[in-house]
């Protein structure tokens, strides 16, 4: 291949990325002022309420309960190096509220939130339910995109919230069961160390992750294309971009809450 | 001087173009359905027949052409109400999975200009679910507990729950028994005729378009190769029509497209 020929693939390839996210761009500010604008539909942001919030407590809980279990020990191992293993209720809180609670939440909305709602949408597309919601005077951003990302903006912060809780609640189960800490000061430990801006960097890095995984879903279920291999498609893809977006988003605002 | 006094058709399309990519589905379409008449479009698969009638709806934006619906540009003034004065039977019968038959016969009933308190879209709902055939036990089921006959029932049930001027019925008996293909058939027909609607059908079945159409409209190449009454489509002597109604593998029409 010559020089000129890799630079013209380059450029297209450039091209074509600047042009998917311009298209991802468009999409999201059009969600934001169909949310802004009636007909309003409570029912559909109800059951998103539901589907998003209440329905994922499970596996937000299980996960970080483990993950802050896991947490423990390994502080617990790593600090013995060098005889630090005292660290272990300011590290658990740290990390998990301001890192592991918030990216693991996301992630988990991302495998369970995303890829239902691409699925859903891919498939009333493909069978026309789409296009029969348009010719019964139904805008469909209105109908199915709105309702979805703004429950995902409420509900998302909380799942991390309460992420953050459980996994704490792990690392004081393991710390005080496991390795012989003090059960008030561990929790006297945790309290002290965090910072009001741990935990409200934690909430909107939830809220960001929320609108990221829902309108990935929406997007790519939108975007779907014909048949069962459309769908499946629309789906693996809008888990993919939710993970990377949401790790991608996750390495700036760190930066901006506390690098700046 | 004098002037033309009769009404413009209720639907006319000109000229319609429409690519995807280098595949040129419409290539000139023109096309004029009479108020009241029940038009039939015919023609083989990927012909460009469901991209017809989703571009006089806006669900496909035409390349070139234009299109007008009773003498207005289809387009203009507000969606809503040119939307409103439509009915469709998606060829899938487009119901929405996660509500309950009667709210998706009464989908419409239920929001916008159009709204009624729920009591009375749901009386509607179980009136139009008994003018199709359906019993009103039926009206609490969800779509997939419906076999696809009476998910087609439901579907025209609910293309005229709002009781539209136009309705467009995409394939209406594709994957049905030729039994139900008949009940189906014979709905249609009377209710276009009841409602003093302007129906626009596509399909590919003979039998429906008998029992269905005035007129009858032929799409091959992107472009309408024969119109005229149902009564005319045996003795046309257009060699498209003949080899399409009969079902011939030989003539102008290649079998592999």
């Amino acid at each position: 291949m010559s020089p000129l020929s890799l630079l013209a693939r380059l450029g297209r390839l450039a091209l074509g990325a600047l042009a998917a996210v311009g298209r991802v761009a468009l999409f999201a500010i059009s969600t934001f002022t169909h949310m802004l604008r009636p007909p309003y539909y409570p029912r559909e942001f109800a059951l998103s309420l539901l589907q998003i919030g209440w329905l994922s407590l499970p596996v937000v809980g299980l996960t970080a309960v483990f993950t802050g279990g896991a947490l423990a020990l390994q502080i617990y191992a790593g600090g013995a190096r060098f005889n630090a293993e005292a660290v272990v209720p300011q590290i658990v809180a740290i990390g998990m509220v301001r890192e592991l609670g918030p990216v693991l939440v996301g992630l988990m909305i991302a495998a369970r939130v995303t890829s239902s709602i691409a699925a859903e949408i891919a498939t009333m597309k493909v069978t026309e339910q789409i296009d029969a919601l348009v010719t019964l005077s139904t805008n469909p951003m209105q109908y199915l995109v709105a309702p979805r990302v703004l429950a995902a903006l409420i509900t998302v912060p909380l799942l991390v919230g309460i992420g953050d809780v459980i996994g704490i609640a792990g690392g004081y189960a393991v710390a005080v069961h496991n390795l012989d800490f003090n059960a008030a000061a561990y929790l006297k430990n945790t309290v002290d160390f965090l910072e009001p801006l741990d935990v409200i960097s934690s909430l909107v890095k939830g809220a960001f992750f929320g609108v990221i995984a829902a309108t990935m879903g929406c997007y790519y279920g939108m975007q779907s294309g014909r048949g069962a291999q459309g769908v499946g498609s629309a789906t693996k893809s809008s888990v993919e971009a939710a993970a990377v977006l949401i790790l991608a988003a996750n390495f700036i605002l760190t930066g901006v809450f506390f690098s700046l | 001087m004098t002037q033309d006094q009769s009404p413009p058709p209720m639907i006319r399309m000109d000229g319609i173009h429409k690519a995807f990519g280098s595949n040129r589905v419409l290539r000139g379409m023109d096309l004029s359905i009479s108020r009241g008449s029940s038009m039939v479009i015919i023609g083989g698969s990927g012909t460009g027949k469901s991209v017809a009638l989703k571009s006089v709806l806006g669900l496909i934006k035409p390349d070139a052409g234009a299109i007008y619906v009773d003498g207005k540009p289809a387009g203009s003034g507000d969606r809503d109400a040119f939307l409103a004065r439509f009915g469709m039977l998606f060829q899938g019968g487009a119901l929405f999975d996660s509500l309950p038959v009667w709210k998706n016969v009464a989908f419409r009933l239920q929001r916008g200009a159009l709204k009624r308190p729920a009591d009375e879209a749901r009386a509607i709902a179980i009136e139009k679910l008994r003018r199709v055939g359906l019993k009103s036990d039926v009206a609490d089921r969800f779509p997939a507990e419906l076999s696809g006959g009476m998910q087609k029932r439901v579907g025209l049930a609910r293309a005229i729950a709002a009781e539209p001027e136009i309705i467009f019925f995409d394939e209406p008996t594709t994957g049905l028994d030729p039994i139900m293909s008949g009940v189906i058939n014979d709905l249609i027909r009377e209710i276009v005729v009841e409602m003093g609607a302007t129906a626009m059908t596509i399909t590919h079945d003979m039998s429906s378009v008998r029992a269905i159409a005035d007129t009858v409209a032929m799409l091959h190449d992107g472009v309408i190769k024969w119109v005229g009454p149902v009564a005319d489509l045996d003795q046309s002597g257009d060699p498209y029509l003949d080899q399409f109604i009969h079902g011939r593998a030989e003539g102008p029409i290649e079998a592999v497209r």
